[in-house]
């Protein structure tokens, strides 16, 4: 090894770094002094980002930079020129009534679109995603509607809510028959079995369903009707279908009707603006809404 | 073994830049660079102009990159965002002649094509212009400040700067209507977008052409460094014949050898081709890095070899091959056609077909299905089944598309929408502006009779009125 610190590569002529590993050398083939510049420029760049943006932390702040900026303030900037933008295309939705909404593809788009982000927002929790409903709570998807499912019947129900702290509110109360004695709990048991063959489903061995029908003349048919089909002026359900809101077990139709169920929605329109409900209205509506 | 502290070498880790001073030359290659500049800077600046007629609702520029309604137009093609994919391939077919380019003549795309080598031959000539030529400018530049430089430099760089104005500005003639931006533009009443990226160009095409030149080839870009992977022995490459130049010597000193009986090249040593070479590399050395294979030493030293009655082509475009076969005594061999360039160009056609083919079988509708997965399925009061989809449907025609949606695969399915008109068959029709997406919710009920199982694959079929074109796509229909 040699001791002389500048050594010249015999093939290339270059000088080496004087750094050696196993005795192998390596060349030094200096960089542009313009890309060290470049270096320092990015170093200059730092300090002026420094002063320009928010950057070193404080005791109970930090420096704020020149211009204030804040990433917070950006997205406040960015939301509000979303929603100016929104309100822009929802504009039209504001002074047309729901069956002009309905008639226009363009207004239904923009309706459809604002009713699934605030159906996301406030009836997800109950009504499931999808309008699909769960235990208590309708399934908006099956065609069946206890108070109606026209665009101005649902607009109605979302504005007022069911049971509601609302003057308009839909409201009826089904009696608790059983709890209240108005029904023996044999004739609970005997109305509850005729109820499940109006919606197709078999009877319990043994129990007298012609009792029944009797006893759902004298007692149910004013609201839900003689054919069981139900009455949306009063939102008492049709009990002819496949849909049954609060389970379809015996058991489930004999607490049904022992203790009534009377569940609440909230009156929307308190809540919400009307454009937003109007959207819902036309959203929920395209669920499975009927005419 | 350990490094004492005396043996680290103290060098410079950074050096200057070598300024060149390319000189004037003509010949062959120098007219052949001429030309490609002049055609490739006409179709830079004419190619915004061109109208291209579409129709009433779509742009009439022939080559338009539309960002604000996302739409990419070059002629009868249009693409929309979804089909970028277009772009891999041309990005691969434009690597792929890169390839064979350099298969067949070595770096031709660096030496003539590449815009560094047009734009930076076009401020030489403006600096050639202004401030004479090679030894003028190295005169001027090691000159006190008079009056006379300062009016040469400072009407170098205005000419530098109005040519990187120029350049940044029609690279935005891309992007809008290429008369109505020129005009707003002119007026100062363009947007501030524009200005700003015409700025910005302005700023990189004066600092890369005027002041970085070679500079970006060495130290830049990567295709040097790819380059020295893909060479191979029978690629042409703009080569110094060492065999016949070496030893060099001038002309006196070579008369001089041969009446002493001694071997004289035919390199006079007169350094014309790196007084002339744009990145000043010494052509002799052999290939290297810094060389772009722009053949202007080849103008110069046949210039001087006609000049000293020597015959020309002491450098040439050469392959590596023949070099050792001159050394054997063997004759010239070109080897143009080899398995490289075969298969490079078998690529190239493979890769030109597909995309051919893509194009051409290029659907102007498009219908896209997404199921909808909460909930999966849902039984209506009748008891029946029913499934919820999100559609998209696409119209890439510059007028208004009818849309005839049918469902099958489950036997008395319906369709209701609320965005879809339904017709009397049970279908369902689908109004879309020109040019345009829509998404339609469409729910598919089937009756209780029917009982689909668990999964029940169902097809869509969407019809254009106008074109007949129908697009299809298979989902599933679940069930309990």
């Amino acid at each position: 090894m040699s001791t002389d610190p500048v050594q010249v590569d015999r093939i290339s002529g270059q000088t080496t770094t004087g750094h050696e590993w196993d005795g192998i050398r390596e060349l030094n083939t200096p960089l542009p002094r313009w890309w060290l510049w470049l270096f320092y420029l990015t170093i200059a760049f730092s300090f002026a980002y420094w002063i320009v943006y928010p950057a070193w932390p404080l005791a109970s702040s930090y420096t704020a930079g020149l211009f204030g900026y804040t990433n917070r303030g950006r997205v406040a900037e960015e939301l509000a020129a979303g929603q100016a933008a929104r309100m822009q295309a929802a504009a039209g939705l504001e002074t047309a009534t729901l069956a002009q909404i309905a008639a226009d593809p363009k207004l239904t788009e923009i309706a459809l679109a604002e009713g699934k982000a605030a159906f996301g927002d406030n009836c997800t929790p109950c009504h499931g995603s999808g309008g699909q409903g769960q235990r208590g709570y309708p399934n908006l998807t099956a065609g069946r509607w206890l108070w109606g499912g026209t665009l101005d019947q649902i607009h109605g129900t979302i504005t007022h809510g069911i049971r509601a702290d609302d003057p308009d509110t839909r409201a009826s109360a089904m009696p608790s028959f059983g709890k209240d004695g108005i029904l023996k709990p044999e004739e609970v048991r005997e109305v509850a079995n005729y109820v499940r063959t109006l919606g197709g489903l078999e009877p319990e061995q043994g129990v007298d369903v012609a009792a029944g029908k009797k006893i759902f003349a004298d007692n149910c048919s004013a609201c839900h009707g003689e054919d069981g089909k139900g009455n949306i002026d009063m939102g008492a359900p049709n009990l002819t279908t496949k849909v049954w809101q609060y389970g379809s077990d015996i058991s489930d139709l004999i607490y049904t009707i022992t203790y009534a169920r009377n569940s609440v929605m909230p009156a929307w329109g308190k809540r919400l603006d009307p454009v937003t409900i109007k959207s819902l209205a036309v959203y929920v509506h395209s669920l499975g809404g009927g005419t | 073994m350990t490094i004492s502290a005396e043996e680290i070498y103290d060098g410079p880790l950074y050096e200057a830049a070598k300024k060149v001073y390319p000189q004037k030359v003509w010949g062959t290659y120098r007219r052949i660079k001429w030309i490609v500049l002049w055609i490739a800077l006409g179709v830079y600046y004419i190619l915004p102009f061109i109208r291209w007629n579409r129709g009433p609702n779509a742009p009439n520029q022939a080559v338009l990159v539309d960002i604000a309604h996302s739409r990419f137009y070059a002629f009868f093609i249009e693409l929309w965002p979804q089909e970028v994919y277009y772009f891999t391939g041309l990005l691969i077919l434009a690597a792929l002649i890169l390839f064979l380019s350099n298969a067949l003549f070595g770096r031709v795309w660096c030496g003539y094509a590449c815009p560094q080598t047009v734009w930076t031959d076009l401020f030489l000539w403006v600096e050639r212009f202004i401030e004479g030529d090679r030894r003028d400018r190295i005169k001027l530049d090691a000159a006190p400040w008079t009056a006379d430089k300062i009016v040469k430099r400072v009407a170098k760089h205005a000419a530098w700067l109005l040519i990187a104005m120029l350049t940044g500005g029609a690279a935005m003639l891309y992007f809008v209507d290429a008369p109505t931006l020129l005009k707003d533009m002119v007026t100062l009443k363009g947007p501030f977008i524009a200005y700003l990226w015409a700025g910005i160009l302005t700023f990189t095409t004066y600092s890369l052409a005027g002041h970085m030149r070679e500079q970006v080839c060495l130290y830049m870009c990567p295709w040097p460094r790819i380059q020295a992977a893909l060479i191979d022995n029978d690629a042409l490459n703009v080569t110094y014949r060492f065999d016949r130049g070496e030893p060099r010597m001038s002309v006196k000193d070579s008369i001089k050898a041969h009446a002493h009986g001694q071997a004289a090249g035919d390199c006079i040593d007169c350094l014309q081709c790196v007084a002339v070479c744009p990145t000043g590399v010494d052509i002799r050395k052999g290939a290297q890095m810094g060389c772009i294979q722009c053949g202007l030493c080849i103008d110069a030293c046949d210039a001087v070899m006609t000049k000293v009655r020597r015959p020309t082509q002491l450098i040439a475009y050469d392959t590596d091959e023949n070099r050792e076969r001159r050394k054997r005594g063997e004759a010239n061999v070109y080897h143009l056609i080899r398995p490289r360039t075969i298969l490079y160009a078998a690529a190239i056609a493979l890769t030109g077909a597909i995309m051919l083919y893509a194009l051409l079988t290029r659907t102007n509708s498009h219908l896209s299905v997404l199921h909808v997965r909460a909930p999966l399925f849902t039984q209506t009061a009748q008891g029946g089944v029913r499934n919820g989809y999100t559609l998209r449907f696409s119209n890439k025609l510059s007028e208004p598309g009818d849309f005839t949606l049918e469902v099958s695969g489950v036997k008395g399915a319906t369709m209701t929408s609320a965005m879809a008109k339904p017709l009397d068959a049970g279908q369902l029709t689908v109004r879309l502006d020109p040019d345009s997406t829509l998404e339609v919710p469409v729910y598919v009920t089937a009756p209780a009779d029917a009982a689909p199982g668990k999964s029940t694959p169902l097809t869509f079929t969407a019809t254009d009125a106008k074109t007949g074109e129908r697009s299809v796509v298979v989902d599933n229909f679940f069930g309990p």
